[in-house]
């Protein structure tokens, strides 16, 4: 299993060396990537379908509980086989519909990391490998709807998305560690059996707000599903694979993930109910108001992720089978729609439905392919959706008593909106007249249009044989959901029953609606006036404001002067540091524990008073710095008064040389100018004084804090004994403290190349003037 | 700066200033001094007589480049480092001669570390005053 | 005396701080090597101050027989000193390389421009 995992990661990686490799016809090859993968995942149909499940365990971080744990049963199968399914359908198309981008061994790169980052989160067994994979696959979708980076929109639309899932990342990460805290594993399957504890712990509701939270924001759920349709400025392919089939069911795939953990309370249900329910009706009905295709499936896809939702959080038998199947249905004619809409846009150069018709008579088998798989959105006998659509009703009506009716009423309504949103997308292209400006459309390339045909056909074909999905692919993923082994049988026909009726109630009002409602402009309009209160813009303007905010702080802190930023540094260390010495209450001083005034060391102060005062002063740089010297002479006498000989040294001699260097840098400097106004001279003098002052205060507080001489006592009775030195300070340097001197002379050693290429630098570039 | 005094001094000043510094760096583990001051009066004798006889004239006495002494003087104080571990001692273990030689005094790995400082200070100030003399002119 | 130590290093800091509030660039630097003397003289007064009694072993002696003064401020102060003539040089000869670009060292003529929303 973690080769598969890998198999995309090292491929994408692969493509920064190979990438014009991509670019030739050969690049085919990459295709058979996903198709390799999925046909291993085939072979494990027979041997998961009985409740069992495959484990691979490698150690990663032991220590820390995180593991490189994947684990395959039913749910991880399901998800695995759409991924590397859909995946080889759209690697076959992307091939051919980015065929002249410039940048297209880029697009494969990230959809091999795409790839494998979702097959990774849906092995993963170990929460923050799932957390990992979770991320990655925001950053490969940020990727990929930004792709094409010179559009500014693009660019906006990717970081919005980013930023959305981002966030809900976050969330998802806090609640998997408050349980994983809280049931001491991060292991998923171990989670499973400590679901009591986890529920009957008092933070419950908290983690199930997190990962419903991240859930809500990667499933586009209401309020965060405004990234979905913006995430159409992806290359159609990248539409199709991550932002209906793939990607989106993530939060879908947690969602049913942690069902044995979370699942089965009422926090659980009614929350999931709530937010699925608004989202399904709230997308289904603004499918209704667009004239882009892509917009019309994007708000489509939204309301059947809301769908999903909503069955998860039904919860029952019926309601985890309808979830089963009906991602499976929607993967498949989400996916059909979608590939068929970037064919017409190829061949026509826009996506309106108010223009686009006729196109059966110069897209046959495109036409054919949206036709079925209209049909199956529609849920028309003989196709896999009719299944899918019986299952809904049949969870929603077999609900609680007291509710099931409105879940129902919610459920219906919802799918006569979503038939007419796919008859919309699936067939109102292909009728009526064909324009003249359409007449002269060639048919597209073979992989373009038959994996979209495949996969309506394929559609069909589970329709009309159900068990195929039902005992191969549903049974087991109900089993790994629920946690019980399930026993059912999917079949076409039920007899005459209230699901069967609603059926077919559900088909002719949406009929009858896609021919009431055309697609218009001025409709778009009207539902573009309710911006104000949708959630994007709500989302913009707190962006905004966010961004003026931090521009605004920023232009007032970061101004471009240096003494600006010093003032601001040095009056916010006065104040700490004032603080600090009131909360130490009044200052006194212990006249006893002082030494002795005496009168050399009054005028060696007085001559460095004296030398400050002219550094101050003076209006020659020369002046300045022979005074500061002298101020650094008079340090050096301290240090010969005060028993410290090597100090005074080398502060004699170092003094000494800073004189030199500066004399030979600085003679050729014209005097100091007075720049300064006198008020900010003021300000700047009492900022110092006051610094002064609680520096000094600091120092005669700390005057008599007793010190800690434990280490000097060491060091003075063992420099001779371990050391055999009598100049304690020499020993310090060079044996108890070796290793920081070492690294004293390496960083001297780099001031010296530093001041050396700065110099050599100048005299080259000059050579060359 | 080219003044005869001067010049005539610093011819004498510079052997007795590096035997100075040189005192100072021996005697370092005992009274004061160390690498760190030697190294610094070894510069300030050369520098003294860059000063009276131009800088060129100085690095003709160096012979070398003042940015070799660098890597000498870090390398001498990685290997006395690291001399311990090839006995199987740990790195930075103090080793010493069993007698003391006269007039040095004991020898070890202190001294040779301390002599490492001393080469490092003296390459990395000649380099920094010699480079900016010479771009200077 | 301590006081007197103390008021010099109140004296150097309010110098320091001062000086690096100056548009020149060379002001900046005094006020730095001013603040690292300040610091030294802070860092020495901490190590409770002795006089005459420098910390070396006497000859003959393998332990201090009276009190000696406290080596590690002094250790500290040395690696602090040749340091920071390390970056005094290396700021110098920045000073040199801004001055023969702009001519001046005032600060304010460093600051170029900024683009809008970069």
């Amino acid at each position: 299993m973690l080769f598969t995992v890998l198999l995309g990661l090292i491929t994408s990686s692969l493509i920064v060396p190979f990438g014009r490799f991509v670019k030739t016809k050969w690049g085919i090859i990459l295709a058979f990537i996903p198709l390799l993968l999925f046909l291993y995942y085939l072979q494990y149909i027979p041997l998961i379908s009985w409740d069992k499940s495959y484990v691979q365990h490698i150690d990663w971080i032991p220590s820390l509980g995180v593991n490189f744990d994947l684990r395959l049963d039913g749910l991880s199968l399901l998800f695995s086989l759409l991924i590397t399914g859909i995946g080889t359908c759209i690697f076959f198309y992307a091939k051919s519909y980015l065929k002249n981008d410039p940048y297209i061994d880029r697009f494969f790169g990230y959809l091999c990391l795409f790839m494998s980052a979702m097959l990774g989160l849906v092995l993963s067994d170990n929460i923050f490998l799932l957390f990992t994979f979770w991320e990655l696959t925001s950053i490969s979708s940020f990727f990929l709807i930004g792709f094409n980076n010179d559009h500014a929109v693009s660019r906006k639309s990717a970081l919005t998305a980013l930023s959305v899932t981002g966030l809900g990342g976050f969330f998802l990460l806090a609640g998997l560690v408050l349980m994983g805290n809280i049931a001491q594993t991060y292991s998923i399957s171990e989670l499973a059996e400590k679901a009591q504890l986890i529920q009957d712990h008092e933070l419950f509701p908290y983690i199930l707000g997190l990962v419903i939270l991240g859930a809500m924001t990667k499933s586009a759920q209401f309020p965060f599903h405004f990234w979905l349709p913006g995430a159409m400025k992806a290359p159609t392919p990248v539409s199709a694979y991550l932002h209906s089939a793939t990607m989106v069911k993530a939060g879908i795939y947690l969602l049913a993930r942690f069902f044995p953990i979370l699942g089965s309370n009422p926090a659980w249900t009614y929350s999931l109910m709530i937010i699925g329910g608004i989202t399904m009706l709230y997308g289904a009905f603004h499918s209704l108001f667009r004239t882009d295709m892509k917009g019309v499936l994007a708000y489509s896809t939204i309301s059947a992720l809301g769908i999903l939702v909503f069955l998860l959080g039904i919860g029952t038998e019926d309601a985890i089978i309808a979830v089963a199947v009906f991602i499976v249905v929607h993967a498949l004619y989400k996916a059909t729609l979608f590939l068929i809409t970037g064919i017409i846009d190829h061949a026509t150069h826009t996506r309106d439905l108010s223009v686009l018709q006729g196109l059966r008579k110069v897209l046959l088998p495109v036409a054919i392919a949206g036709f079925l798989a209209a049909l199956s959105s529609a849920g028309v006998p003989l196709t896999l959706g009719f299944i899918g659509k019986d299952l809904i009703y049949e969870a929603t009506l077999h609900s609680e008593q007291h509710v099931a009716i409105y879940l129902t009423v919610a459920a219906v309504i919802t799918n006569i909106l979503l038939v007419s949103a796919g008859f919309m997308a699936g067939i109102k292209p292909f009728m009526g007249t064909l324009p003249e400006k359409f007449e002269k459309i060639n048919m597209p390339a073979k992989s373009l249009w038959i994996p979209p045909l495949i996969l309506a056909l394929l559609g069909v074909l589970f329709g009309c044989f159900p068990h195929i999905i039902g005992d191969w692919i549903a049974q087991p993923t109900v089993n790994s959901i629920m946690k019980v082994k399930t026993d059912f049988h999917l079949q076409i026909w039920h007899g005459f029953n209230l699901v069967l009726l609603l059926s077919a109630l559900t088909i002719i009002l949406g009929t009858i609606l896609y021919f009431i409602n055309k697609p218009n402009p001025r409709k778009l309009q009207w539902i573009e006036r309710l911006n104000f209160i949708a959630p994007l813009t709500i989302f913009q303007k707190a962006y905004q404001r966010i961004y003026n905010f931090s521009t605004s702080y920023s232009n007032y802190f970061h101004n471009g002067y240096l003494r600006s930023y010093l003032l601001k540094i040095i009056i916010f260390a006065e104040v700490l540091l004032a603080y600090q010495l009131y909360l130490g209450g009044p200052l006194h001083i212990n006249w006893d524990l002082l030494s002795a005034i005496s009168v050399y060391e009054v005028v060696t102060v007085l001559i460095v008073f004296g030398a400050v005062a002219l550094t101050l002063s003076t209006a020659s740089r020369l002046t300045a710095v022979v005074a500061t010297s002298v101020i650094g002479y008079g340090i050096c006498l301290l240090f010969v008064f005060y028993s410290a000989p090597d100090l005074a040294m080398t502060q004699f001699t170092i003094d000494t040389l800073t004189v030199v260097l500066f004399v030979l840098v600085l003679f050729k400097l014209p005097p100091f100018l007075n720049l300064a106004k006198k008020r900010i001279l003021i300000r700047d003098v009492v900022v110092a004084i006051v610094f002064g002052m609680i520096l000094s205060m600091v120092a005669i507080r700390v005057l008599h804090v007793p010190t800690h001489i434990a280490i000097s006592e060491f060091y003075g009775k063992n420099a001779y004994l371990l050391a055999k030195g009598r100049n304690v300070v020499n020993v310090l340097l060079v044996d108890f403290r070796g290793f920081d001197t070492m690294f004293e002379i390496i960083v001297l050693s780099i001031a010296a190349l530093g001041v050396y290429s700065l110099l050599k630098l100048r005299l080259k570039s000059s050579e060359k003037e | 700066m080219k003044s005869t005094i001067l010049q005539t001094a610093s011819r004498y000043l510079l052997p007795i200033l590096l035997l100075f510094s040189f005192f100072l760096l021996l005697r370092g583990h005992y009274f004061p001094g160390g690498g760190f001051v030697g190294g610094l009066v070894a510069s300030i004798a050369f520098v003294l007589h860059s000063f009276a006889h131009g800088t060129n004239e100085t690095m003709k006495i160096l012979r070398y480049k003042p940015l070799s002494l660098i890597p000498i003087g870090l390398g001498i104080s990685a290997f006395s480092m690291f001399m311990p571990a090839i006995f199987g001692l740990p790195v930075m273990t103090g080793l010493w001669l069993e007698h003391p030689i006269p007039v040095i005094g004991m020898i070890g790995t202190a001294l040779l570390f301390d002599i490492g400082i001393y080469l490092v200070v003296i390459g990395v100030v000649l380099t920094i005053l010699f480079t900016i003399s010479l771009s200077s002119d | 005396m301590e006081l007197l130590l103390i008021l010099l290093i109140g004296v150097l800091y309010a110098t320091g701080i001062y000086l690096i509030l100056r548009r020149s660039m060379v002001k900046l630097l005094l006020g730095i090597m001013l603040l690292g003397n300040g610091t030294n003289m802070l860092i020495f007064l901490l190590g409770n101050i002795t006089k005459g009694k420098p910390p070396i072993i006497s000859d003959g002696l393998k332990v201090f027989q009276d009190i000696y003064a406290d080596p590690i401020p002094q250790a500290l102060i040395l690696t602090a000193i040749v340091i920071s003539f390390g970056l005094t040089s290396f700021a110098i000869v920045l000073l040199k390389r801004v001055y023969a670009l702009i001519n001046t060292d005032d600060l304010d003529n460093l600051n170029t421009p900024e683009d809008e929303d970069i």
